[in-house]
């Protein structure tokens, strides 16, 4: 199946039953096969009339405790920002799908990387972070998003599926688990009707500084958590590796094969691949450069996770970049004859 | 060995299905296999092209540099892609719509008139692909002809399932035309 509807059929796994959308490509497929799948699994399919009305639709469920979630691509993620600063600032769990394209602006619909900074800095307003996980796979697709109900449960704070045009838009075979793990926690400070027990109120309005200043406190507590125990990365042959190239998603799948035409032409060359996006691998990073391994970070974007990439190292290692932009896809080839060079 | 399979036309002309149905056939016969399409904002005209990937072992990029095989249904995307097809591949050439098919160094050529084999036998242009796809299919040995007729019925909407017995016959048709000399 395809890669956007894996992550529909893992939202719907993880007993999320509320998605509200609107229509970009390249992530259409996420809404049309929500709207086959959400009625029969009794939750609720509304198409808003923008991304902005479909965030604030997330807000709203997420503030009554159910698992809830929208998709967009690039511009429509744009659009998305203020609501998820909002909800961030009410510690509420959603998941939010950016099923990338090219940028700035309208840009077009081929596949790009250059929203990262958007989704791991925050990308609205305020001292906030999102959960970002990175697929590579259409079985990620649907394993992740599965993930990114259970940590936006379990930190109260916005997940992100950072996706692009070729992993959502791409057949590949998938394993449906009979049933998955959800870690779904009491929310007694869900707004769902307050029969038997006073009222909660749900805001990210807190007036006096001196409250304000606890609740952000208490939300980089989480990051620190988040930090300790939501680390994911994978590795391939990092051990024996002079050059570690470093990518994420699609890319990091190109780069898997460029790393075997490398091997070809006898250069070690070896793969590191961030899972999480934040919290970002960067002890792992560091520990590798203090091994001696030079780096390569390869993105579709003029140089954003490269950032985190260097401060990870933190001057310890050689970290170079390469990139292509607008939506052109650099093939195994041309990446080889870059780390060869 | 990774087989690597561009199919490249316009819109309209059925490309993504063509690679959806080798892709399905390849997985019922339980290889790894990705497909992945590109195309513009048209929903007719414009250029529309899809990879497919089918190996034994586990596949890295889906994207591919150098394919072993490009099936060409229209001049735009063919002139483009035909440089990178593998010096040792096959040209599949569906001489309709493209002509002059500057000949690849060693690569094998198949030319095929493949909307006027669809319209004199199957009375319908529109399954021109399923000619080229019967043409490719038979000529590379990839899949079996038998694994994408059964793909049918799981790549085409139960609403175009009136249409199967039809592609089944231009698949077996195409095969014809899968002589290489």
């Amino acid at each position: 199946m395809k890669g956007n509807e894996a992550l529909v059929r893992g939202a719907i796994a993880a007993e999320c039953r509320a998605f509200f959308g609107y229509p970009i490509t390249p992530q259409n497929e996420v809404p049309e096969y929500m709207s086959q799948y959400m009625p029969d699994a009794g939750g609720v399919f509304i198409q808003a009339e923008s991304e902005v009305a479909a965030i604030n639709m997330v807000y709203g469920a997420a503030s009554a405790g159910i698992r809830a979630m929208t998709s967009s691509s690039s511009p429509g993620v744009s659009l998305k920002m203020e609501g998820l600063s909002y909800i961030a600032g009410a510690q509420l769990p959603c998941v939010v799908a950016n099923v990338q394209r090219g940028g700035p602006g309208l840009g077009n619909i081929a596949p790009a990387q250059g929203d990262y900074f958007q989704a791991v800095k925050g990308g609205g307003h305020g001292d906030y972070r999102l959960l970002v996980l990175a697929p590579w796979s259409v079985q990620e697709m649907h394993d992740l998003t599965v993930l990114a109900f259970n940590l936006a449960d379990k930190y109260r704070n916005p997940a992100m599926i950072l996706s692009d045009a070729i992993i959502g838009q791409m057949l590949e075979a998938v394993e449906l688990p009979d049933k998955v793990e959800n870690c779904i926690p009491q929310k007694p400070w869900a707004a769902n009707g307050a029969k038997g027990r006073g009222r909660n109120y749900i805001t990210s309005l807190y007036i006096a500084p001196e409250t304000l200043e606890r609740i952000n406190l208490d939300i980089q507590a989480k990051y620190r958590q988040a930090r300790k125990h939501e680390v994911r990365y994978q590795e391939f042959m990092v051990d024996d590796a002079d050059i570690v190239l470093v990518a994420y998603g699609c890319m990091a799948r190109i780069c898997r094969t460029a790393m075997k035409l490398s091997r070809e032409k006898g250069c070690k060359v070896g793969l590191f691949r961030p899972i999480s996006l934040f919290p970002f691998p960067s002890e792992r990073l560091a520990e590798l450069a203090a091994a001696g391994k030079r780096f390569m970070v390869v993105e579709l974007s003029a140089g954003q996770m490269v950032e985190d990439v260097r401060l990870s190292v933190n001057g310890a290692a050689e970290v170079d970049f390469y990139g292509r932009l607008g939506g052109i896809v650099p093939s195994p080839v041309e990446i080889m004859e870059q780390v060869v060079r | 060995m990774q087989e690597e399979i561009i199919m490249a036309g316009t819109g309209g002309q059925g490309i993504m299905i063509m690679g959806q149905l080798l892709a399905h056939a390849a997985l019922l016969e339980g290889r790894n296999v990705v497909w992945l399409p590109s195309y513009g904002p048209e929903a007719r005209g414009g250029t529309a092209d899809c990879t497919v990937m089918v190996s034994e072992e586990e596949i890295g990029s889906p994207v591919s540099a150098n394919p072993n095989t490009l099936i060409g249904m229209h001049q735009l995307l063919f002139d483009r892609f035909q440089p990178d097809v593998k010096p040792d591949g096959l040209l599949m050439v569906n001489t309709s719509l493209i002509e002059g098919c500057a000949l690849g160094d060693d690569c094998k050529v198949l030319s095929i008139p493949a909307n006027e084999v669809a319209e004199s036998h199957m009375g319908s242009v529109r399954v021109a692909n399923m000619v080229m796809l019967g043409a490719y299919v038979a000529a590379s040995g990839v899949v079996s002809m038998e694994s994408v007729i059964a793909a049918l019925p799981e790549v085409l909407p139960p609403h175009r399932h009136k249409f199967i017995s039809l592609n089944d016959k231009a698949l077996r048709k195409g095969a014809e035309f899968a002589n290489l000399d």
